[in-house]
């Protein structure tokens, strides 16, 4: 139909759309962002599908429930952390009976380009036991998720898209199909498939396991899970998942024998086939593309019965994303002939705060307000602000999870710490600040709360905040916060004597109190002006 | 045919746009591109890498294998030194000359472009003073692609009209002095 240039996250993004998706929901993270944001520019404002930022993961999951609940399509996007978030509503949507068509798209980040793990998503499709997808390429992305509304809906359970770094930030081409119409309004008959009380649970569990071999026997007929045996050569195969298949295929002409290869891109895994595979050769050697996720499957505790060599065993690199080079020393492949250069010793570039940011003016008055109590406990959260951990700054002690922070400090606090802060970004505290608050305000905590407000979800290319800024301080005191105990103060250098005086009283002050720092972020006020611009 | 070009340089300096530039240039001319990006945290200041594939096969790895890479294409000197594992032996590097200075620890310069003028195949472009001959200062990275394109295996007539594409929405003053500071850099 059409040729278009797309990041992977916008091939799934497209793909959704020519499914006849009626509504798109997410929180932004790095690298799944750009899903939301392809969908935000291409739908015009009013017109469907309903495309909009979610407060956090959760909630952009239940809002696609609802979506289903009354047969249209939907899709949810998340970096994989988010999916930690998102567990309770995905995991327990595999039990009631879906109605329209529910996608998860779930970016991964192997190798922790931009994240704090590098968890693997297919572990969540298998535990909660549905269908999961795993592009290789632009073209697949966009075909995977088409068909992964049609399999929801075939099955009524959701089904995962698993994206990756290298493919949500990579440009290809996608040639589209014809576009699907959105499903009519229809409201799901089944209502006690949707009311998980133990009673109505227990029978819908069972139909779950039931399902599973349906889901298998689709698996195993999906050419997206393709067997290649090579009759002349059984000495060891390869099986592939994800992008492992990508990096052995860049070195496959350089082997002097063409092993059989199984590649998997379709979950549950197809028993059959690897058995099919497992009988025809001595040695298997597989590239997975995140956790040793089907090696274990493959292995077990017992073992398989033949060796079978990758990131268990120390083959493969156990951590970190892969790549054409790791690949290809596992393959027993030498090294390629690199330039040769002069030595030079290079120095590291590690990110930093902007040039003028707030937040480091923010920073530089706590550390003057901090300067006599040597013994400190800052805990701060996930979001730009993180790289205040650095010098000049030297104040974010911690960074665990979305509104850890708060939370942490509480248990600092009570446990016998003080002084205790938390810092936090705006985005970051209406995704899941307010409900630790709700617990420092039930116990009146010791604690000073630094919401960090730069008007923007800045870390991630500064989305809109699901709340205006106005709001922060009328939350805060909304949930019980003393209003003497409110501040909002601008960081700027000539306001730094004041601010500092501001939180050296509120350190003091024995209970909670919060400082909203506010002055927006100067790449987001920078794109405004460029826009009005033009 | 194949080429295969890791374009870097300091989050915020334009490596994103100088790859799809020339990604854009070399779909027109009817190859298979694959463009690898890094979006979030780095972008903020730190080293940033794209790596840019073209062929006229298709692309099985969108990571470019390290002694497999045709050319570095960085934004600033420092830049140009960190990914040399990836050239082949007859690689080049076209560098910009003017060093970005973010980091306390940033080698003195002078040493720094002498190690790089005795790299052979290595190339130091003078963005800044060939942009501003152009007529628009803006323009260094324009410099800079002009400058790797008598390497490239795209015709000069593409890269220019990709230019003007690209730009044509800025207005024919902004697609002139662009294309003006992509052929100085061509010389």
């Amino acid at each position: 139909m059409e040729e278009l240039v797309l990041l992977g996250d916008e091939a799934v993004a497209q793909g959704a759309l020519d499914a006849g998706l009626s509504a798109a929901y997410g929180y932004p993270g790095t690298p799944s962002t750009e899903i939301i944001e392809y969908l935000l520019r291409v739908v015009k404002t009013g017109e469907r599908p309903v495309v909009s930022w979610c407060a956090n993961e959760k909630t952009s999951y239940e809002g696609a429930l609802g979506t289903s609940f009354v047969g249209r399509r939907a899709l949810v996007t998340m970096k994989h952390v988010g999916l930690n978030v998102a567990a309770d509503p995905f995991i327990n949507s595999a039990l009631v009976d879906l109605g329209g068509g529910l996608v998860l798209a779930v970016a991964d980040d192997p190798g922790m380009h931009s994240s704090q793990d590098e968890q693997d998503s297919r572990f969540y499709a298998d535990f909660a036991k549905v269908p999961c997808f795993e592009p290789t390429d632009h073209q697949e992305a966009y075909e995977m998720t088409r068909e992964a509304f049609d399999l929801s809906e075939r099955f009524h359970v959701p089904v995962v898209i698993r994206m990756v770094t290298r493919l949500a930030h990579s440009r290809g081409i996608v040639k589209t199909r014809e576009k699907r119409g959105e499903n009519p309004v229809a409201k799901s008959r089944n209502i006690k498939q949707w009311m998980l009380t133990p009673a109505n649970a227990k029978v819908n569990w069972e139909k779950l396991l039931d399902l599973q071999r349906k889901m298998e026997e689709y698996s195993e007929k999906s050419p997206y899970n393709s067997l290649f045996l090579e009759k002349s050569f059984t000495e060891y195969g390869v099986i592939t998942t994800g992008l492992g298949k990508n990096y052995y295929l860049e070195n496959l002409s350089d082997l002097s024998e063409k092993p059989s290869h199984l590649h998997i891109g379709a979950y549950p895994v197809p028993t059959d086939k690897i058995r099919k595979f497992f009988s025809h050769v001595d040695k298997v050697l597989i590239f997975e593309e995140g956790y040793p996720f089907l090696e274990e499957k493959l292995t077990g505790i017992l073992g398989a019965g033949k060796p079978v060599m990758g990131k268990k065993n120390g083959k493969v690199a156990r951590s970190g994303e892969l790549n054409p080079d790791l690949v290809r020393e596992s393959l027993g492949l030498p090294k390629r002939e690199t330039k040769k250069y002069p030595a030079f010793q290079l120095p590291g570039r590690p990110p930093q705060l902007c040039k003028g940011c707030p937040h480091g003016d923010t920073f530089l008055a706590m550390k003057e307000a901090l300067k006599d109590y040597p013994e400190r406990l800052v805990t701060s959260d996930i979001g730009c602000y993180a790289l205040g951990a650095m010098p000049p700054y030297e104040i974010p002690e911690t960074v665990v999870c979305m509104g850890a922070s708060i939370g942490m400090a509480k248990g600092a606090s009570e446990a016998g710490f003080f002084p205790v802060l938390a810092t936090l970004g705006d985005s970051t505290f209406l995704h899941s600040g307010l409900t630790p608050l709700l617990d420092a305000v039930s116990a009146n905590v010791n604690m000073t709360l630094v919401i960090m407000d730069n008007s923007t979800v800045a870390m991630t290319g500064g989305q809109e905040t699901i709340l205006p800024s106005e709001s922060l301080e009328k939350i805060v005191a909304g949930v019980g916060v003393s209003e003497e105990h409110i501040h909002v103060i601008t960081p700027l250098p000539k306001n730094h004597a004041q601010n500092v005086e501001i939180f050296r009283k509120e350190i003091q002050y024995p209970g909670l109190s919060v400082v909203i720092a506010r002055r927006e972020c100067l790449e987001t006020l920078k794109k405004k002006k460029k826009g009005e611009a033009e | 045919m194949k080429y295969d070009i890791i374009c870097c340089g300091v989050g915020g300096q334009g490596v994103l746009s100088v790859a799809a530039l020339i990604a854009y240039g070399a779909m027109k001319a009817g190859l298979a591109v694959r463009q690898s990006e890094v979006h979030g945290m780095s972008q903020r200041g730190g080293a940033v890498m794209s790596h840019l594939r073209l062929s006229d096969l298709e692309i099985k790895s969108d990571l470019i294998p390290r002694g497999e890479g045709d050319m570095i294409l960085s934004m600033e000197p420092l830049e140009g030194l960190r990914y040399l594992d990836f050239l082949r032996p007859e690689g080049v590097l076209v560098t910009a000359v003017e060093p970005f200075i973010n980091i306390p620890n940033y080698p003195d310069t002078e040493k720094l472009l002498d190690n790089i003028r005795t790299l052979p195949g290595s190339l130091l472009v003078e963005t800044q003073k060939l942009a501003r001959e152009a007529g628009l200062n803006k323009a260094t990275n324009l410099v800079l692609v002009g400058a790797a394109s008598k390497y490239l295996p795209l015709k000069e007539e593409i890269l220019l009209e990709s230019i003007r594409e690209l730009f044509s929405r800025k207005g024919e003053k902004v697609v002139e002095a662009n294309s003006s500071a992509f052929a100085l850099g061509r010389g």
